[in-house]
């Protein structure tokens, strides 16, 4: 028998050819090398720092000589429920979830209008609506809004002009949330922080909204349901993860921004501000860890919370 | 008593005229199939019956109830959606009682009932499921089911079989006939398979171009079209051209024969060359070209079979030869 070799075949090929009739071979070798990089910058610089950091929470500061004492300690902990320091947490905890819930209140409909009316040029509209703030400079945007709420502000004067001003005054007159104006106060925080976290509440919203056909409304209504009923049955359920999504990005925003109230707002600390003091300035590290824990333990008992309430069932 | 009624309904979009001037009436207790090809108007006028759509001028009544004003969840119809638009976040219990739990039934009451209307569509202990774990037919049976718990006076149903295959699709167009029958309930089918129409409806409209064509029983729409277009699109029938009926009837109008009863020989009316053979199981399509008019002949299996390009005549029985009232032929 002779052998005849089949012409179809193609067996030449440059180094480029040979590797990739490897990989062919190989499909796990192909994924190990694709996932290798991330997973050591994420596995080891970016988890093994953070790590590096909460360790030290564990330790506690000589305070005679503004040394770290490297013995495994839960005081630093402790300190975090003395007054001053629960009340830095109290306040961020109840602003993030403040911010969460009205971000998500004023997103739902602009990312319904977009989901399922905006076709063509408006959706561009749209995506460049929400997506241009994002572009500017973070600290532009906050001192632009310090102009807007300031005492001499474009808003104190638009309320002037339109004899309005005494409905800004009974405001700032609260307790808490008040203040001499509204950028030195609590509620000035709030509307800085609404402001700059939406888009990342409107976008998973609209990306959760759109998966939802609109027989599934339809059905509703067929059923029976009026659009009030259909909205609390079948659209925010289905939403729901994209609102847990959105949530999950304004809450632990907030939690860990330590310039917006340090700008707007009264002199009262966030945790943000706290860690930044505590590790920057006072040079107390382990407290400053602790600080840093305090979010990403609230983070871990909403994502919990989140999913015992059925908020992923729909993915 | 009419359980459907349309009168000069139209549903326009800008220029688009989806629904035009649509009459129709749908008796209470009746299978009917509305049948065209995309876009002819049908799903529109189904929508217009639940209340998806609104009319932009005319009457629709329900039960001599003028509905046009009512939101859906107002009229007592419910729909069998062709995505089935089951809801993925609740089981396959609580999707068929979500009408009974909107109107505010107990939830022991609820699953009974829903638990009797999974037993008449042979769903029995799906209850826990999620959709996502059921197969297509499976799906069909809980929309069925879903739409039916809440006894509507008439139910919708927009192309439900079409995402079936073919056995399972036969097998629930006996099922859902029957269970029309036994609920007595006025089914209004929507379709663009004729056989689909054909087999189940009491009656059917045929739409094209936002319009009703023709409106009749199985057997009229079949061996009665009155225009070309059905007497096509129907079960793809024969249209001779009004020019070619009138040399061999004397009568200026396009006429349809069904293609089995076109009979080949030596002898015939009219002379045709053989393009194309097909073979059908049960029979033997035969494309045929009468000086520019094609013909389709369906030959049984044992009937002597002719050659691509033969000459053949082309005969039948006066009878066969239905002359339609309206349109111009080719």
């Amino acid at each position: 028998m002779t052998q005849v070799q089949p012409a179809h075949f193609t067996s030449a090929g440059g180094i480029g050819t040979r590797l990739s009739d490897i990989l062919w071979r190989h499909p796990r070798l192909l994924i190990a090398l694709l996932l290798l990089p991330p997973a050591l910058w994420l596995g080891v610089i970016y988890l093994g720092s953070l790590f590096a950091l909460l360790a030290q929470s564990f330790f506690s500061i000589d305070h005679f000589t503004g040394l770290v004492k490297y013995e495994f300690t839960l005081s630093t902990y402790a300190q975090l429920i003395r007054p001053s320091n629960f009340d830095i947490i109290l306040r961020t905890v109840v602003m993030a979830f403040c911010v969460s819930l009205t971000s998500a209140v004023i997103s739902f409909p602009i990312a319904y209008f977009a989901a399922r009316y905006a076709r063509g040029a408006w959706r561009a509209v749209f995506y460049l609506g929400i997506m241009m703030p994002l572009w500017s400079s973070y600290l532009v945007k906050i001192y632009a809004w310090k102009l807007i709420l300031a005492k001499e502000g474009i808003l104190t004067w638009a309320l002037q002009k339109l004899h309005l001003e005494w409905v800004l005054d009974a405001f700032l007159a609260l307790p808490v949330i008040g203040g001499n104006s509204l950028s030195v106060s609590t509620a000035g925080t709030f509307i800085v922080f609404v402001y700059v976290w939406l888009p990342f509440m409107i976008l998973p919203i609209q990306a959760a909204l759109e998966r939802v056909p609109p027989s599934m409304l339809e059905a509703s209504g067929d059923l029976g349901a009026t659009p009030a009923q259909t909205f609390r049955h079948v659209l925010l359920p289905l939403a729901l993860p994209g609102v847990v999504a959105g949530s999950i990005f304004t809450f632990s925003l907030t939690l860990g921004d330590y310039i917006i109230p340090q700008i707007i707002g009264t002199s009262r600390l966030f945790i943000g501000q706290a860690v930044y003091q505590h590790q920057g300035i006072a040079g107390n590290i382990p407290l400053a860890a602790a600080f840093a824990m305090v979010p990403i333990a609230i983070m871990g008992l909403y994502l919990w919370a989140a999913k015992r309430m059925g908020a992923f069932d729909a993915l | 008593m009419s359980a459907v009624t349309f009168n000069d309904v139209s549903r326009h979009f800008g220029a688009i005229k989806a629904v035009d001037a649509v009459s129709l009436d749908i008796a209470e207790g009746e299978f009917f199939a509305m049948l065209g090809p995309s876009g002819s108007g049908k799903t529109t006028c189904l929508r217009l019956i639940a209340g998806f759509e609104r009319p932009t001028a005319g009457d629709i009544r329900i039960f001599a109830q003028p509905v046009q004003d009512l939101p859906p969840y107002k009229r007592n119809v419910n729909t069998v959606f062709q995505d089935y638009a089951l809801f993925p976040h609740l089981n396959v219990r609580d999707n068929v009682a979500y009408a009974l739990m909107i109107a505010g039934q107990g939830r022991r009451e609820r699953y009974r009932a829903a638990q009797e209307a999974l037993e008449m569509v042979q769903l029995a202990g799906y209850d826990l499921r999620k959709p996502s774990e059921l197969s297509g037919g499976q799906r069909q049976r809980v929309a069925l089911a879903r739409a039916l718990v809440n006894k509507p006076r008439v139910l919708l149903l927009d192309e439900p079989l079409g995402a079936l295959d073919l056995k399972l699709r036969e097998q629930m167009q006996e099922e859902l006939k029957s269970l029309q029958r036994q609920l007595g309930i006025t089914f209004v089918f929507v379709t663009h398979d004729q056989g689909e129409a054909l087999s189940m409806a009491d009656r059917v409209a045929v739409f094209d171009h936002g319009k009703i064509i023709q409106t009749g029983t199985p057997e009229d729409i079949y061996f009665r079209p009155e225009v070309p277009f059905v007497a096509d699109f129907v079960g793809s029938s024969n249209v001779l051209p009004a020019a070619l009926v009138a040399q061999l009837a004397g009568e200026s109008r396009p006429a349809s024969i069904r293609p089995e009863r076109l009979i080949l020989g030596a002898e015939g009316r009219i002379r045709a060359r053989v393009t194309g053979l097909s073979f059908l199981g049960l029979a033997t399509r035969v494309s045929l070209d009468a000086q520019g008019t094609r013909l389709t002949a369906l030959l049984p299996q044992d009937a002597p079979r002719p050659a691509p390009g033969d000459e053949v005549g082309v005969g039948w029985n006066a009878d066969d030869l239905h002359l339609m009232t309206a349109g111009a032929g080719a």
